[in-house]
């Protein structure tokens, strides 16, 4: 299995390397990715040292494309797109319709890679992108179980990326306008969700509350660590009851399924966070390399490895997220 | 040729006979040209209207609708995706792919382009546009600018959402259920005790959202009345009503009126708020602001 390494700056992309990343994944410093923050992703010279870099060790790039072109102005995400195959990169990875079909029209050697963002959830789904497009791999929704992505892998004749650490949505990916309901900013459209322009902290009496766009996101007590007010990762007020109706502000791991995924027949493992520092980024892949080469070499996951990602999770709590069904 | 207007999908999970009279009296009494029909949000759902689905169907026909089957907006697993081979193999109806992995299914043949589809430019819907589509329906977060963007050169009839609870996110969990401490696969079909959805407050008490099984929506209703005459005249040629549990043959009446320049959109707006009691109104998508605020202060950007 591939290890796909998010990079956010040329010294996450250096540290990834050096942990052992097969891939690296990351964006333009602009809106034609969907991890469009202040301070983050590369210029086409720092790409084209990132592609040197890694290809020196015979590892490979990945450029995100993955927001949706604005009406009247698609050409920023085409240029991106030619930027990236004009210098080398190993693929693109891509979600929007019109742009899958411009990039396979004028660059028919360049790989395209389906985004989360395009939410390809099942076999006719995956079909229409590989038939149309020449699509050979698709980066799996955040929606299925180990047996779903089983049963599509002995169905599909690409490649399919499931995301393995980090930071994940419980919504379908590319389809949410959450963010752009409470902020205005959206991540199909801006590349951004709970923007953090648009976060408040304040203190109630005892209390320190989160806002987004204005409204409580979550409260913390004295002691409480405080957390960043990504919307679906609240605490809310639903059938009279607090708590966090769509998802605890916890971190996916897949460490302990990772021979199941193997078996699922998954061909790459991604980290989530290219807005992560390089420190984290050097840490989780270096522990998820040690991980794969155990189970690899069908050994057992080193158990401090698998404490050492204990420790890294967000909130200090991990899920198997909807790779398994009671998660539902 | 003035704007159509059209009913969307009922999302929520309505008893069964409500869902029906809902439909046989729209079918008699509303100034409505299409309806969507059918279940867009959660296959364990699809058993309850199956049974009523034929008759709702010739009631709407004789009424003079032109009548689309909806897809699911997420397809999850092997036996909804089977789900869907079934519908589209229903070769007397019009489908409206909410997936593109139904686009197969019905190339060649007419079909609508749904709401869930991701169209946020041209080259996208011209792609759609040359297998087959009749007509889309634009995703509910798009600016005005890039609605009049996509009218000005779009090869087929683009319809956007004028009225309901818009539908915001789509996920494989079920936070109605979730909400009652239940899983997924033992819901006991809590979400339909909930028929415009379950409200979502902040802990502050602040009306944020509603849930409704799988789907997450607006808290606020959509209402563009003071802007559907602007729209259409940028080229937008259809507007969807989402239904919601109030008396959706008066909402019909009075956006027909104001399409037909019978009404003025304040005094209309004014009678929608009396249909529509307890919801506030919001407009901000199409404005470029946040969903959930009622803008007049920004100016609507239709170039």
């Amino acid at each position: 299995m591939e290890l796909v390494a998010p990079a956010g700056t040329p010294a996450s992309l250096r540290a990834a390397l050096a942990a052992g990343a097969d891939t690296v994944y990351l964006g333009f410093r602009d809106e034609t990715n969907a991890r469009n923050f202040p301070g983050l992703n590369f210029s086409p010279a720092e790409l084209e040292e990132g592609l040197r870099l890694a290809h020196r060790e015979g590892r490979k790039v990945y450029v995100a494309v993955n927001t949706f072109p604005r009406a009247g102005d698609e050409a920023p995400w085409r240029r991106a797109v030619d930027k990236a195959a004009s210098l080398g990169a190993d693929a693109v990875i891509l979600s929007d319709v019109g742009l899958l079909d411009y990039a396979s029209r004028r660059h028919p050697e360049l790989r395209l890679h389906l985004s989360v963002q395009a939410a390809a959830s099942h076999l006719d789904a995956i079909r229409f992108y590989a038939e149309a497009f020449g699509v050979r791999r698709v980066v799996l929704p955040r929606v299925l179980t180990v047996e779903e992505i089983a049963a599509l892998n002995r169905q599909v004749k690409v490649e399919t990326e499931v995301f393995a650490f980090g930071g994940m949505c419980p919504m379908a990916e590319g389809r949410c306008s959450l963010s752009s309901y409470v902020t205005g900013h959206s991540p199909n459209i801006n590349g951004v969700c709970s923007p953090a322009s648009h976060v408040r902290y304040e203190t109630r009496g005892d209390a320190l509350v989160s806002l987004l766009g204005g409204s409580v996101i979550n409260r913390f007590l004295p002691g409480e660590a405080a957390g960043y007010p990504t919307l679906c990762k609240g605490r809310f007020l639903a059938s009279g009851e607090a708590g966090y109706l769509f998802e605890e502000p916890v971190s996916l791991n897949a460490a302990q399924i990772l021979s199941q995924l193997k078996k699922a027949g998954v061909a790459a493992l991604k980290i989530e966070g290219r807005q992560r520092g390089r420190a984290y980024v050097a840490e989780v892949v270096a522990a998820y390399r040690r991980l794969i080469d155990a189970v690899l070499s069908d050994g057992q996951a080193p158990r401090e490895t698998v404490a050492q990602l204990d420790r890294l999770a967000e909130g200090q709590s991990e899920t198997t997220g909807a790779y398994g069904r009671k998660w539902r | 040729m003035t704007a159509a207007l059209s009913l969307g999908p009922v999302f929520f999970h309505w008893p069964p006979q409500c869902w029906r009279d809902f439909y046989f009296r729209l079918a008699e009494e509303a100034p409505i040209d299409a309806v969507y029909l059918g279940e867009v949000v959660c296959a364990k759902r699809i058993p309850f209207t199956a049974p009523e689905i034929e008759a709702v169907l010739s009631r709407l026909k004789r009424g003079g609708k032109r009548v689309f089957l909806s897809s699911l907006a997420l397809i999850g697993n092997e036996r909804e995706a089977a789900l869907m081979r079934d519908l589209c193999a229903e070769v007397e109806a019009t489908i409206e792919a909410n997936d593109v992995g139904l686009l197969d299914l019905v190339a060649g043949r007419p079909h609508v382009l749904g709401p869930f589809l991701n169209i946020y430019n041209e080259s996208t819907l011209s792609y759609f546009a040359a297998k087959g589509a009749v007509g889309a329906c634009l995703p509910a977060e798009l600016p005005g600018r890039s609605l009049a963007r996509l009218a000005a050169t779009a090869p087929i009839p683009l319809e956007v959402h004028a009225f309901g609870r818009l539908p915001l996110a789509i996920s494989a969990r079920c936070f109605h259920a979730r909400a009652q401490r239940l899983h997924k696969d033992g819901c006991q079909f809590v979400c339909g005790r909930d028929q415009n959805g379950l409200v979502v407050n902040t802990l502050e008490g602040e009306p944020f959202l509603a849930v409704n099984g799988l789907q997450t929506l607006s808290y606020t209703c959509l209402n563009l009345l003071g802007e559907v005459k602007r729209l259409e005249a940028a080229g937008i040629s259809g507007f969807r009503l989402l239904p919601l549990a109030v008396d959706m043959v008066a909402v019909a009446r009075l956006f027909r009126e104001v399409l037909d320049g019978v009404s003025g959109a304040e005094e209309a707006s004014s009678r929608l708020e009396d249909l529509v009691p307890g919801i506030p109104f919001a407009n901000g998508f199409l404005y470029g602001a946040a969903g959930r605020s009622r803008q007049s202060a920004l100016p609507l950007e239709l170039e």
